[in-house]
């Protein structure tokens, strides 16, 4: 199965393409949508493939520290969205090393229990403060984001690939 | 002889250390602001940093909308030019009552010597987004305290009351709307002077009066407006309509159903009231040890805006 697909040697990540990736993410999550429960959380997906691709980079202090900026952003509880990205970065880490090496829609299924976990976290730490449980569509977002994960890991490499066509001047 | 491993393999602490550490730290903090409210230099740092995020995020969004109005069509203007007009005639009328009644009302209440009512400051803001947050109704609006924004001013629209302002950073507010599960607001009915708590149902487009008796003497259609009494809001705006009452035989209280007035959440433009109404002190218990009188005057403030 591996050998079918091409193998591309991939050029090292910028911190640039990271620091974009990630204030994107918060300003897709910062846009005015109409119904939040249907709309994936983009930063949980960013900081997936960050986690799975470059553990070195990114792991659970950016994860706490961007969980930090979605808390105060949307004025909930300080922390809720801090715990669950932790949590987050925490299993993607650990995942890590073999996730890469299933196909596509695996890796997704991969994400979506990732992603339901993070939505899980939240929702417990809300139902502890006393809110009320807000209903089921809550888990449309978390799969929506992992039926977003081929196009997003897509996007996210592209800078990193290098042109495919042969060229006869380069020396590699 | 020592050996310091190439840098390669140095890690930093193991994952599942930081996972306790941060995940520890998150649920301190959870603790500090859902008990003790102690988070709130923290919050504001951050609301800092994500503040230029949260404009260029809703900035499409405004382009957007002048683009659609540059394009709106000449006839649609006109109509609602014409409208607009007879509106503005009509009300003019009603305004100059108005001024003559409250001209009427205030020298009426100096006879009595009865505290008479300020004039209300009023400043106007646009909603930048609601929170993403499927448990809280909330929206952050574009003026902070840096606008002269105070938490626990009343946010109105022009058909009635659509929440109030919970917390302040320096250049955005959080609004919270009536229908919110923890938000509360004082009403009476305009038909016959009944006064009652009304509650934010969680859901959207609903409120609810509890602790009224079975046989309280509501109808269906019934107006509710603030009472003012609170000192929070100010008094006789329009908040909601009873559209459904359940009387049962068996439960204590009747479940009485509210459509509210506000336009909810259709409106991008809203005022934030700062009501300058004086309340006399808190009357002062004389039997009662200072100390606990003191407490009780502490906690009833810190509760205001959220009454």
């Amino acid at each position: 199965m591996l050998a079918e697909r091409p193998q591309y040697i991939l050029l090292p990540v910028r911190i640039g393409t990271i620091v974009i990736s990630f204030a994107v993410a918060l300003l897709l999550n910062f846009l005015p949508w109409k119904d939040v429960s249907l709309v994936p959380d983009f930063v949980a997906l960013t900081l997936t493939f960050w986690c799975v691709r470059q553990p070195r980079l990114v792991g659970l202090g950016v994860g706490w520290l961007l969980g930090l900026l979605m808390d105060t952003g949307n004025g909930v509880l300080l922390g809720q969205h801090a715990l669950a990205y932790s949590l987050l970065a925490f299993s993607a880490i650990g995942l890590s090393r073999r996730i890469l090496w299933f196909p596509w829609t695996l890796q997704a299924m991969h994400v979506a229990l990732l992603l339901i976990g993070a939505k899980a976290v939240e929702v417990f730490v809300r139902l502890a403060a006393g809110a009320p449980f807000p209903g089921w569509t809550l888990l449309v977002g978390p799969l929506i984001g992992a039926l977003l994960w081929p196009a997003v890991s897509f996007l996210l490499l592209a800078p990193q690939r290098r042109p495919v066509e042969v060229d006869e001047t380069r020396p590699i | 002889m020592e050996h310091s491993p190439p840098p390669f393999f140095r890690r930093g602490p193991a994952p599942l250390v930081r996972l306790i550490f941060f995940a520890s730290l998150s649920i301190a903090l959870l603790v500090l602001d859902a008990r003790f409210k102690y988070a709130e230099t923290l919050r504001g740092l951050f609301a800092l940093a994500a503040y230029p995020l949260q404009q260029v995020a809703t900035a499409p969004v405004q382009f957007a909308g002048r683009i659609a109005g540059f394009f709106a069509a000449q006839s649609s203007l006109h109509r609602e030019n014409a409208e607009l007009r007879a509106k503005l005639v009509e009300s003019a009328q009603d305004a100059k009552r108005y001024e003559a009644t409250a001209a009427e009302l205030a020298q009426l209440r100096r006879i009595n010597g009865a505290q008479e009512r300020l004039g209300l400051k009023s400043t106007p803001v646009e909603v930048l987004y609601s929170g993403r947050d499927p448990f809280s109704r909330k929206l952050l609006v574009d003026k902070g305290s840096a606008d002269g924004i105070t938490p626990g001013q009343a946010v109105i629209d022009d058909a009635g009351v659509v929440g109030q302002v919970t917390r302040v950073h320096p250049r955005v507010s959080e609004v919270t709307l009536l229908t919110d599960k923890d938000q509360a607001i004082p009403v009476q009915v305009v038909r016959n002077g009944l006064r009652a708590v009304a509650f934010g149902s969680g859901a959207p487009g609903a409120l609810e009066l509890r602790f009224m008796a079975a046989n309280a003497e509501i109808q269906n259609g019934d107006r509710l407006v603030t009472s003012g009494i609170d000192g929070t809001y100010p008094a006789g705006l329009p908040v909601a309509t009873v559209v459904r009452i359940e009387r049962d035989a068996v439960a204590a209280f009747a479940r009485i159903l509210c459509q509210p007035a506000g336009g909810d959440e259709k409106n991008r433009y809203l005022l934030a009231l700062q009501n300058e109404t004086k309340l006399p002190e808190y009357p002062v218990d004389a039997a009662k040890p200072e100390s606990k009188a003191k407490g009780v005057k502490g906690k009833r403030r810190k509760d205001a805006p959220n009454a």
